[in-house]
């Protein structure tokens, strides 16, 4: 992984539901080296730790990637101050492990909440060959259905109170694509209780599936070792850490607390 | 470069005073990316135990006012697997390369420390003041006769030039710093971080998994300063400067309060390119004030 600090123009920003922001940034540097599943750590003004934000569509010609962010606390807010025109301050691309795509023909890309964004990415890679089963509290909270439309993939929107798409969770939406599909790999981001019934329903059904983590992180590069999280690595547990080690990880190395 | 910059620390020779702390830049590989590890005064490398540790469960990391929490628990591969991996690529990086090492017994420090003599590691610093592991580190490093005892230790196990570095928890830290000075340390560092904690009002629980960690960043910047103030003041053993360090103007303020080389942590998560921003700095202010080596400012300042 080669990564760098830098400070980026932002092109374009917009707001996609209450609170959560999409911004375009023109980097090209980054975009050349992006992939899909890793992240990018951003500077805001006044806080000690960077926020690591997910990737969510790399465009490798215009040199452009897009951020989407929800504000979760003091930190978020200020980011969510920038403007169009403005710079963002960047360490990026990080993540050492991101999606594997390329053994692949077909897969079922699974997102849910603030997790979905950097499923884009993936599904940009399949396209029409790809099913992407989202999920969100509320038709308030629904967010890029048209962009994964736009790749070609078949979409299946699912709220937690049904006022979008079909009531339920995206669990249940995986159960039912899979009795007609048999796709090549399941990936998924979302909460760790989504991603946890996804591992065990792709294991039931013995398609390979990669999920990606979240956790509270500092340097974002590997060095300070604050982004934990349990794993299995070779028989023995591991705290592999989520910015070098991940932040994607094979369903069989995780370990998820009870 | 300048050789404006250059100290001699207990006795190796450092081409500019800037140590990245133990514990926020691994074995340097991650920095790499920005710079050349060269550019630096040495590296102070991850704290290293006997044999590998997982370290504590996570959450490790908690933000605070102007600094951070972390509770990460000596995570690191072990001391055969540092000297082994770690060290030969470390020593082609044309910078002094700092071993830092706890113990949970007396044993297992003289054990590293013998291992370390026979390598070529410019300088052992010796962590007596961890926060973050029950068995081992601090337990030493909060009494006069802990922090003697592990000194005389690693002392009578290496020729290496030997750094202890040592815990703001504690009542007096002078007196701390008097005791290793007289069982033979060539230096000691401070501050490690200061014990804290933040509770999830939400859930009521506290954020770190360890329910409590240690506290850096700019927050301790005032009391490191006023602690290396007081342990210069009490010490002729040499004095390496750290917590809360994040510019140049930082830099020189902790030089005046005694330090004759510092250290960064915390603010290399803020802004990874920070030492070469201070080093800039330090070379520029040297500059600027007509100084013909940045070590004549060492403990100048003028106490009311």
């Amino acid at each position: 992984m080669r990564y760098k600090q830098g400070n980026y123009l932002i092109l374009s920003k917009k707001t996609l539901a209450k609170e959560i922001y999409d911004l375009t940034i023109l980097c090209p540097e980054v975009a050349e080296a992006a992939k899909a599943g890793q992240f990018v750590n951003v500077k805001a003004d006044g806080f000690m730790l960077r926020r690591p934000i997910s990737i969510c569509s790399i465009d490798k010609a215009k040199g452009t990637i897009r951020i989407i962010f929800e504000v979760r606390g003091e930190g978020t807010k200020v980011m969510s101050q920038l403007s169009e025109g403005e710079m963002i301050d960047l360490v990026a691309p990080l993540g050492g492990r991101a999606f594997k795509l390329e053994q692949y023909d077909t897969a079922v890309i699974v997102g849910g909440g603030i997790g979905t964004p950097p499923m884009l990415a993936v599904a940009e890679k399949f396209g029409e060959k790809s099913t992407v089963i989202s999920g969100f509290r509320n038709a308030a909270a629904v967010i890029l259905q048209e962009d994964f439309s736009a790749t070609g993939a078949e979409t299946v929107l699912c709220t937690d109170d049904g006022s979008a798409g079909r009531k339920g969770f995206v669990t249940d939406a995986l159960k039912e694509v899979l009795q007609t599909k048999k796709p090549g790999v399941i990936y998924a981001c979302g909460p760790n209780i989504m991603l946890r019934r996804v591992i065990e329903i792709a294991n039931q059904n013995n398609i390979p599936c990669q999920v990606s983590l979240e956790e509270r992180m500092g340097c974002g590069v590997g060095a300070c070792l604050v982004c934990a999280c349990r794993t299995i690595r070779n028989g023995d547990e591991y705290y592999a850490h989520v910015c070098k080690d991940g932040p994607v990880f094979n369903a069989q190395e995780v370990i998820f607390d009870d | 470069m300048t050789e404006k910059l250059a100290v001699r620390f207990a006795g190796v020779d450092f081409k500019n005073p800037l140590i990245p702390a133990s514990g926020a830049f691994g074995y340097g590989r991650e920095f790499e990316h920005f710079y050349p590890l060269s550019a630096l005064g040495g590296i102070s490398v991850k704290g290293t135990t006997g044999t590998k540790r997982n370290g504590n469960l996570p959450p490790r990391v908690a933000e605070t006012s102007s600094g951070m929490l972390n509770s990460v628990g000596l995570q690191n591969p072990g001391i055969d697997h540092f000297i082994k991996i770690e060290l030969p690529n470390l020593k082609t990086k044309d910078t002094v390369i700092i071993a830092n090492i706890a113990g949970s017994t007396a044993d297992e420090y003289r054990e590293i420390a013998e291992k370390l003599d026979k390598t070529d590691v410019d300088m052992i610093e010796v962590n007596i003041s961890c926060p973050n592991v029950k068995a081992g580190g601090a337990a030493f490093g909060v009494t006069c006769d802990g922090a003697s005892q592990i000194t005389k230790i690693v002392r009578a196990a290496t020729k290496k030039p030997v750094m202890m570095k040592l815990s703001p928890n504690v009542t007096n830290i002078a007196e701390i710093a008097k005791a290793v000075e007289a069982e033979g340390a060539d230096a000691v560092s401070l501050i490690n971080t200061l014990l804290g904690m933040r509770i999830d009002i939400k859930t009521r629980r506290p954020i770190l998994h360890n329910n409590v960690g240690g506290l850096s960043g700019p927050a301790v910047f005032p009391v490191a300063v006023r602690m290396v103030w007081q342990v210069a003041n009490a010490v002729k053993i040499p004095v390496c400067g750290m917590g809360g360090i994040s510019t140049w103007q930082d830099a020189v303020e902790m030089m005046m309060a005694g330090a004759s080389t510092f250290q960064i942590g915390a603010a290399l998560f803020a802004d990874p390119m920070a030492p070469v921003k201070i080093i800039e700095g330090l070379e520029k202010y040297v500059q600027d004030n007509g100084l013909s080596n940045l070590q004549e400012i060492v403990g100048t300042v003028k106490p009311w």
